[in-house]
């Protein structure tokens, strides 16, 4: 790990002006799960860490009429026992309860899950100068890319980690980004971005940025929702693929679905072709599958992940039925 | 009644040279444990003495060791896995503040290659006043190399163009046979004939513990905090690399987190602490980091067999011919066993070879080349059975030699329920989760020797047991104190032990399934004949023959006569000032080799996404007589969550391209977890008689091979690559759908 300097920062105004042009001048910390061992990777090698646990105020889930607002600091471990997030938002629970292990969930935070950097072993480790890191080339290509992306078309081929990131992208969130310029609020589709607008980052925050909250609006009337994750091991995984789904069914017709994947490309992937399709039809078995064709079709495996297309189409077709009967 | 006395032969070493010479020790009957259910401690359930102290954090490890003016060593590594280094700068290195002294390749020639041959081959090292000043110090070690081409892929490695691993011989070594008849005839014969191929992966060790050291000279005397296997082996590689008597060098493990077999000798990284410590005049402490550990300090080669087996239409094997190979990295053997796995077939031949490539160097690792072996015979027997009809079970116990092992496997099938639970037509449940069972064997050595202890008994009543073996996590301490507490008739805690110092009498390395095998014979005999010489003092008060004597909770008596009683302390205050001082040696007679071990397993497939989950493990396993068995069944525990660790996860993958390890941490380099543990019933199949035989390593080599076969039984899909992760398993089930 480089050296750095550690600063706490006691109020949200002040972070931009703590913060840098460039992310190696600082970077913020919340839980550090994800952080501190980027850093030990030569990964991140900031000059300067910006502590924001020494905020007060950001650890809070509150609901009203219109939905819920969870603070950036609220730890997984707070979410995951929050009886409202379990009974109006179960697909946000069910992904929250299959992250990392207890301890880990204790320390990170809601926010730090979706604003978390790729688990790529290329990127992370010393030994490959990768395009994400400022290199010629992704290492994917040509080399062993058992876990990487199956959909993009790079010219990196990482994949998004989080699974609250396509929980909270199905449930329709935003997140509240402050910067020297103040407030603004982003839809989560908006939010994350594909390697051709920035190679370096996943998504729109830039480097004296942070997101201070994520908004869910209430769901409708007779949605339903549910996280599925596929993981070579059940303790402290990374999903293959995992697949968060929300869906309005009335009298067996789905009249909304948002579908969303992860773990397969370098943004949570939005399944818009299987959400068109099944919308306003009536779920069958034959539907669902035809759903879930519909779900990968744009796939383009590389040489070791096929095995990702053929998961993520079962999932799908695994959560339509499920959300429909 | 007078103790029987038996004569047994002992190997001593007289100026240097071994003879055999008769000693007279107690008879204690077949197995040399005697009558199992008259004791104390040996045969029965304790906890380790040292439990508390380990998970309380006060037992101290190596890396726990703290000395006045410690530094911390790091070792620079090649950042190529195949260069030749034109020069080596470490001037920005020491103005850092902090660093003390670095090594480099110029000041010592046989730890330090110019010649790097794998990413994280030993190329110089530094010791800092903190861990974090020397990791920047490595940074700040400049080195022009020039780059040359490499192979890290074992098939790419055996192209006659292949980058050669070594200038002076080609990557394929010279290939091991093993014949036994006539496989052309013995085909002939054969009805059925099937033929296979299957891969294992290269396997990390990953012990808890990293290999490490603190070393610290006082002038030419060097002492040294190891975490090993062996603290004689350490001791004698230092001696010899330093140019001082082995008088000079004093090796301690005190405790130690666990080695697997990569743990033998000082190892560069023990010299290379040793040469910084030497350099800086001050102790040094190095640890070496996980990633270093996957790099550079061992694993289990891969192993790639082609196998072709013969049987005729009753089930009896005749003819089997595999030609195998695997790679070792950059040297060592990858072969594994030269006979056909466990079963007998009468006309075989076997040819293997090792195949060099620019990756890390192989060592012996947790039963080496058996589970290898046991996952492509176990598989290929259910492949023949399904051939010709038969239940796997019926087809092993006709072609299996070994009476216990046949015994083992009908109680484990019984236990687990293979005749009324398993269906025999694999792929038959509906739904998207199946359901399967399978059944793997294996055989070991073990045995044991080469041990010596010593014992003091003080006229006061303490007793002092020296041995110095070392406690690898097995339990090794914890036996120390049962053996002797047994024969003196105290408590576990009476006895004061000391292990793991080459200041105490010699013990062999431990590896091989041979501590308990080695130490507790010692023990017995160093202990049954101090008390003998404390029997000698006391007998002529009672009248009696010291054989007469018995000790027994805390008392001495006669044995034909208990009212002719002393107490212990009683007893020893006859010594007047002078202890009781025996140095003994392992005594044949109290412990045996050769043991099989039997796994059954259940596993279900979720066929929409790959993933395999092992449900349960029947694991069945023989020991002779064992210690203790709460200890014993811990090995068993370890060993079949290695197996399936092996069978289901771990991999070490090297990216052919760029010729680095990609996973060497242990986030992608999995190892199971706790919820990924199975229920796992152990079934003990005891033959007191035999003695004592050690568990360690035949307690890891069946599981693969039975998950390979459950997962066949379950989904009808046969892996004959290892580990079985989802993308594997996904292929075979669409195989088996295209038909």
């Amino acid at each position: 790990m480089q050296n750095f300097s550690y600063v706490n920062a006691t109020s949200i105004e002040q972070v931009p002006s703590l913060l840098g042009r460039s992310w190696d001048d600082a970077v913020v910390m919340a839980g550090g799960t994800d952080l501190v061992g980027e850093m030990k990777d030569y990964a991140a090698v900031p000059k300067r860490v910006v502590n924001l646990k020494s905020i007060e105020g950001l650890d809070y889930i509150r609901q009203d009429d219109t939905g819920m607002r969870i603070g950036a600091l609220t730890t997984l471990t707070d979410v995951l026992a929050d009886s409202a997030v379990s009974q109006d938002y179960p697909v946000l629970h069910q992904a929250v309860s299959v992250i990392a292990s207890p301890q880990i969930r204790n320390m990170a935070t809601l926010a730090g899950n979706i604003l978390q950097r790729p688990r790529c072993w290329y990127y992370r480790s010393e030994d490959f100068p990768c395009l994400k890191k400022g290199g010629a080339r992704c290492y994917a290509v040509g080399g062993v890319n058992t876990y990487h992306a199956i959909f993009g078309s790079g010219p990196s081929y990482i994949v998004h980690p989080s699974d609250a990131a396509p929980a909270l992208m199905a449930l329709g969130a935003t997140v509240n980004i402050h910067g020297p310029r103040g407030a603004n609020e982003v839809v989560l589709d908006d939010f994350f971005t594909m390697p051709e607008m920035n190679i370096r980052r996943e998504n729109i925050l830039r480097p004296n940025e942070i997101v201070t909250e994520i908004s869910i609006p209430k769901p409708e009337a007779n949605s339903r929702g549910m996280f599925l994750k596929v993981r070579e091991r059940e303790s402290i995984d990374f999903a293959l693929v995992s697949l968060a789904a929300q869906m309005t069914v009335v009298n067996g017709t789905c009249e909304r679905a948002s579908l969303v994947l992860g773990g397969v490309a370098p943004i949570p992937w939005r399944a818009v072709e299987a959400e068109v399709y099944l919308r306003g039809r009536r779920i069958t078995e034959a539907r669902a599958e035809s759903a879930a064709e519909a779900a990968v079709e744009d796939a383009a495996p590389m040489p070791h992940n096929g095995y990702k297309v053929e998961i993520a189409k079962n999932l799908v077709k695994q959560a339509v039925q499920a959300l429909a009967a | 009644m007078q103790q029987k006395m038996k004569t047994v032969t002992i190997t001593i070493q007289e100026d240097g040279e071994p003879r055999e010479i008769e000693i007279q020790v107690p008879d204690t009957g077949e197995g040399g444990w005697g009558d199992l259910s008259k004791n104390t401690y040996i045969n029965k359930p304790h906890t380790r003495v040292d439990a508390v102290d380990k998970v309380t954090g006060r037992a101290k490890y190596t890396a726990d060791i703290k000395l006045p003016g410690l530094l911390y060593g790091r070792i620079l590594r090649s950042a190529h896995p195949r260069a030749r280094i034109n020069r080596i700068d470490a001037t920005r290195a020491m103005a850092l503040p902090g660093v003390s002294v670095v090594v480099l390749p110029n000041d010592d020639p046989e730890v330090f290659s110019r010649e790097c041959r794998f990413a994280g081959q030993e190329i110089a090292a530094v010791a800092a006043t903190t861990p974090e000043v020397a990791e920047d110090a490595l940074h700040a070690i400049d080195v022009d190399y020039e780059v040359l081409p490499f192979v890290v892929d074992e098939d790419a490695a055996r192209d006659p163009d292949a980058a050669q691993v070594h200038s002076d011989r080609g990557n394929v070594g010279e290939p091991r046979v093993g014949e036994q008849g006539d496989i052309a005839a013995g085909f002939a014969q054969a009805d059925v004939t099937l033929e296979a191929t299957f891969r294992c992966q290269v396997q990390s060790h990953i012990a808890l513990e990293t290999h490490g050291n603190v070393c610290q000279w006082e002038g030419d005397k060097l002492t040294v905090w190891a975490s090993t296997q062996g603290v004689f082996s350490v001791r004698g590689e230092l001696a010899g690399h330093f140019g001082i008597p082995e008088t000079n060098v004093r090796v301690i493990t005190e405790f130690m987190g666990g080695g697997f077999g990569a743990k033998f000798g000082a190892r560069k990284e023990g010299v290379i602490c040793a040469l910084l410590a030497r350099k800086a005049g001050a102790p040094v402490k190095l640890m070496l980091t996980r990633k270093e550990e996957h790099l550079a300090t061992g694993n289990r080669p891969s192993a790639v067999q082609h196998v072709k087996l013969g049987a005729t239409s009753d089930g009896k094997l005749v003819a089997y011919e595999r030609s195998n190979y695997g790679t070792p990295g950059v040297a060592g053997s990858a072969n594994i066993p030269g006979a056909p796995y466990l079963y007998e077939i009468p006309n075989y031949r076997i040819e293997q070879t090792s195949v060099f490539t620019n990756a890390g160097p192989m060592a012996a690792q947790r039963a080496p080349g058996h589970p290898q072996a046991a996952f492509a015979m176990e598989s290929m027997m259910d492949e023949m059975a399904e051939a010709l009809g038969m239940d796997p079970i019926d087809i092993r116990q006709m072609n299996d030699p070994n009476e216990a092992r046949r015994n083992m496997v009908a109680m484990g099938a019984e236990h687990i329920g293979w005749k009324t639970r398993r269906s025999a037509t694999p792929n038959s449940g509906t739904g998207r989760i199946k359901t399967g069972m399978g059944v793997g064997s294996a055989r070991w050595g073990g045995g044991g020797g080469r041990t010596q202890a010593e014992c003091t008994i003080n006229p006061d009543g303490s007793v002092q047991v020296k041995c110095g073996t070392q406690d690898i996590g097995t339990g090794t301490l914890t036996l120390v104190h049962m053996v002797a507490a047994e024969e003196f008739g105290l408590k576990m805690e009476d006895i004061d032990v000391g292990i793991g110092d080459t200041n105490y009498p010699y013990s062999g390395g431990s590896g091989g399934s041979t501590t308990a095998a080695s130490v507790s014979p010692a023990i017995k005999g160093t202990t049954m004949l101090a008390k003998l010489e404390l029997f000698k003092k006391i007998a002529p008060r009672f009248g009696v023959e010291p054989g007469e004597l018995v000790a027994s909770d805390g008392n001495v008596f006669v044995g034909s006569d208990p009212s002719k009683s002393m107490t212990w302390q009683q007893a020893t205050a006859q010594l007047g000032d002078e202890p009781i001082f025996f140095h003994g040696q392992w005594l044949p007679g109290y412990s045996d080799s050769g043991v099989p071990g039997v796994h059954f397993v259940e596993v279900s497939v979720d066929t929409e996404t790959g993933l395999v989950k092992v449900d349960r493990v029947v694991a069945v396993h023989n020991s002779g007589m064992i210690l203790n068995p709460l200890t014993w069944a811990s090995q068993v525990n370890g060993g079949v969550l290695m197996g399936i660790g092996y069978g289901m996860y771990e991999n070490r993958i090297m990216d052919p391209a760029t010729g680095y390890m990609v996973n060497a941490n242990l986030e992608d380099y999995k190892l199971m977890g706790s919820t990924d543990i199975p229920e796992i019933e152990i079934l003990r199949y005891d033959e007191p008689e035999r003695g004592v035989i050690g568990i360690g390593e035949p307690a890891t080599i069946p599981t693969p091979g039975a998950i390979a076969n459950a997962i066949y039984n379950a989904c009808g899909a046969r892996i004959r690559d290892m580990p079985f992760t989802p993308d594997k398993v996904l292929s075979a089930l669409a195989a088996v759908k295209e038909g």
